[in-house]
């Protein structure tokens, strides 16, 4: 909990000076075992490329396409994956746990 | 988040400064708190909680679900001595997520071969300490023994306002080394702050066992809220 997201924020702040749209989605809260603690983070630019995780790997995917969407709306949205959710065989966290993402446009 | 809330965010984590960012996640409004301005701030207790603990959380204020992203600087612990506490201490400390740099003039202490991996100075306090950037977020410990290595570093951590000062030594040391301080400026509020004897009192005996009583003792200093952590003391 010491040591997180170091160069995700600037690197964040460096795309969007670049000209890149950007979005920074969060960890807000975990029930069960989740991967990551409330607090970690992902940013995304328009590109498709992201840095950081909200997972350790198993629903980044799943985040960047949402991230993408709330850069062309500007709308910030909640996501949840877990075992309960219907997109679970695709992309449910395998640890059993269930975390809820907000992604949000940067600027 | 607004470039500009962005902007300070990374300002204030590039000069270690702790802050939170709370969201209003049911429509995205924000606000960055610095700490020095939690005192003011109408979530100051939610808030002050968050970031002792370290801890991002979710707290309902008036209806609405707000979360609290804490931003705390990493920890840093600077261990005056490269004695054999410190051979347990680096590791300890290091397996909890502190920054460890080990300082001691003396190069048949700072060696490599006893301090695998720990960053080591054998510099004196005066030149090995200002590029250490010492600040509010670092536990400082002295454990040479030796008043002319231990006092320069201790007077330092004063002027830096660690959040941790601990010195070894019993009491009849201790007493001493205040006299000394004493006698090269120090207040007595400064002096007041030296945990000494080090280390919570768990019966210590081996060196392992005195690095568990002062990381025990860092720790509590770093979460508790103050009250109890006088009760610690």
């Amino acid at each position: 909990m010491l040591n997180r997201d170091e160069d995700i924020l600037k690197a964040a702040e460096d795309w969007q000076k670049a000209g890149h749209g950007v979005a920074l989605a969060t960890v807000v809260e975990t029930w069960g075992s989740a991967p990551r603690p409330a607090g970690s983070s992902l940013v995304i630019n328009d590109e498709g490329t992201f840095l950081g995780s909200v997972s350790g790997g198993c629903v980044e995917g799943a985040v960047v396409t949402e991230a993408l969407d709330v850069i062309s709306s500007g709308q910030p949205r909640m996501l949840e994956f877990g075992v309960a959710d219907e997109t679970a065989w695709n992309v449910g966290l395998s640890c059993g746990g269930t975390i809820r993402v907000f992604v949000e446009k940067v600027g | 988040m607004k470039l500009e809330t962005l902007r300070e965010l990374n300002a204030e984590r590039a000069a270690r400064r702790p802050v939170i960012v709370i969201t209003d996640t049911a429509n995205g409004e924000q606000r960055l708190v610095k700490a020095k301005d939690f005192a003011a701030d109408p979530l100051n207790a939610e808030l002050s909680k968050a970031l002792r603990m370290g801890k991002s959380t979710n707290v309902e204020v008036g209806g609405n679900k707000l979360f609290l992203n804490v931003y705390a600087p990493t920890a840093k612990l600077v261990i005056i001595g490269a004695v054999h506490i410190s051979q347990a201490l680096a590791p300890l400390a290091r397996s909890l997520d502190y920054d460890v740099t080990v300082v001691d003039p003396r190069t048949a202490f700072a060696s490599p071969e006893r301090f695998p991996d720990v960053p080591l100075v054998a510099e004196w306090p005066d030149v090995a300490l200002p590029p250490l950037n010492v600040d509010h977020y670092t536990a400082f410990v002295a454990v040479t023994h030796d008043p002319k290595i231990d006092d320069p570093a201790l007077l330092h951590a004063f002027e830096r306002d660690c959040f941790y000062i601990g010195a070894l030594g019993s009491r009849k040391t201790h007493a001493k080394r205040g006299e000394r301080l004493r006698a090269q400026g120090a207040k007595e509020s400064d002096i007041a702050r030296i945990h000494a004897p080090i280390g919570l009192d768990i019966g210590a005996v081996s060196p392992s066992e005195i690095a568990v009583a002062i990381m025990a003792e860092i720790t509590a200093t770093l979460r508790l809220p103050p009250k109890e952590k006088e009760v610690a003391a």
